[in-house]
């Protein structure tokens, strides 16, 4: 059995660095500690969180860039997520999108079920999946140098970046869950609420 | 291909709704109306790998403050339960066509498990199931349930037959 994941990024300093001033970035994450990890680096209406829906990330962050094609869009997710939805990284590079960028924290764990070993910790290789289904720009980032690097180029790039995080578990930190309020509120910041 | 009246009145009635996307896994059945999406300038069609993504899609759509339909068959159904948590927790609209197999002088018999559960499991799964049957209806049913899921913001399927799709075909 392989295992070769060798992230030791820290995941909340990660997420904190990647939405540090977000501006009106568009903000879709993925269900469990991706969610916690954007809800602790400064919750915002422009964040749309998941708690459910395991695998739609990507997907929601695909129709909010072809509904708001001068805005940015950025989805953060778990490497567990992303491998339930591994598909939509074919239906996003066939779609022509160029206004949505995606980060995969993966530490090779579904960490929120008692960190078991997922695909990418036993030899899955979600950036070259990426670049397999036709993203032109993948990224794989294993210090904070690249980190800050890719906080600028998410918010420029049609690109999928994979950042090697440790496996540590952190305190969670819970946003916001009605999933109707997170919907209204964020079409209310966008300007798009229509009563 | 001569294409029957009733598909290019359905794609009026999504434009008359408002619809900008439509998210898609083909089914001959709908064939008319991806080829018009693909047609339409001012339509974004995108193809789907499987049924599940075009529920988020719709969510994000929605988010975004435009509106999606998603086309798919009734076998796809069984892959999107989970997904519809989405719209109904959202309390997002959503809309879907659905064309049916596995009823009206279906050949291959692993098109009907899904086919029969199809509207069973949208029921259990909090969406409100429209069925057409006859072409000079379906077009003001697909224009009915998209007002009742954009205005009440509320999950919507309109199956459409397999007789007023047609059983597929296949002697070559």
């Amino acid at each position: 059995m392989t295992k070769s994941n060798d992230g030791n990024l820290d995941r909340r300093v990660v997420v904190a660095e990647l939405l540090r001033d977000p501006g009106d970035l568009l903000v879709v994450t993925g269900l469990g500690a991706a969610t916690y990890d954007a809800g602790a680096a400064g919750d915002r209406p422009l964040n749309f969180y998941l708690w459910g829906a395991m695998g739609g990330a990507a997907m929601i962050g695909l129709g909010i860039a072809l509904a708001q094609p001068k805005k940015r869009v950025l989805v953060v997710t778990g490497d567990g997520e992303q491998l339930m939805g591994m598909g939509a990284l074919a239906t996003i590079a066939a779609s022509g999108a160029d206004n949505i960028a995606v980060a995969v924290l993966d530490n090779g764990r579904f960490g929120e079920t008692g960190s078991q070993y997922s695909h990418t910790g036993l030899g899955a290789d979600l950036a070259a999946v990426a670049t397999a289904c036709g993203w032109q720009t993948v990224v794989t980032a294993r210090d904070m140098d690249e980190v800050g690097s890719l906080r600028t180029r998410l918010r420029r790039e049609n690109m999928f970046a994979v950042l090697r995080i440790s496996a540590e578990e952190k305190p969670r930190h819970l946003p916001p869950r009605d999933g109707a309020y997170l919907t209204d509120r964020f079409r209310r910041a966008l300007g798009v609420a229509t009563d | 291909m001569v294409h029957p009246t009733w598909q290019a009145e359905v794609y009026a009635a999504l434009k008359a709704a408002g619809i900008a996307q439509i998210g898609y896994v083909p089914d001959a059945g709908h064939r008319h109306l991806i080829e018009a999406a693909h047609a339409d300038p001012d339509m974004k069609p995108v193809v789907l790998t499987t049924e599940e993504e075009g529920i988020a899609l719709a969510a994000g759509a929605w988010l975004g403050g435009a509106r999606c339909a998603l086309l798919m068959q009734s076998s796809g159904v069984g892959n999107c339960i989970n997904m519809l948590s989405l719209p109904v927790n959202c309390r997002m609209p959503f809309l879907t066509l659905v064309t049916m197999r596995g009823e009206w002088g279906e050949f291959n018999p692993w098109q009907v498990p899904m086919g029969t559960a199809a509207p069973h499991v949208l029921t259990a799964a909090g969406v409100h199931v429209r069925r057409a049957e006859r072409p000079d209806e379906v077009a003001e049913m697909v224009a009915a349930a998209a007002a009742f899921a954009f205005d009440s913001q509320v999950p919507v399927a309109v199956l459409l037959s397999q007789r007023l799709i047609g059983a597929k075909v296949w002697v070559k």
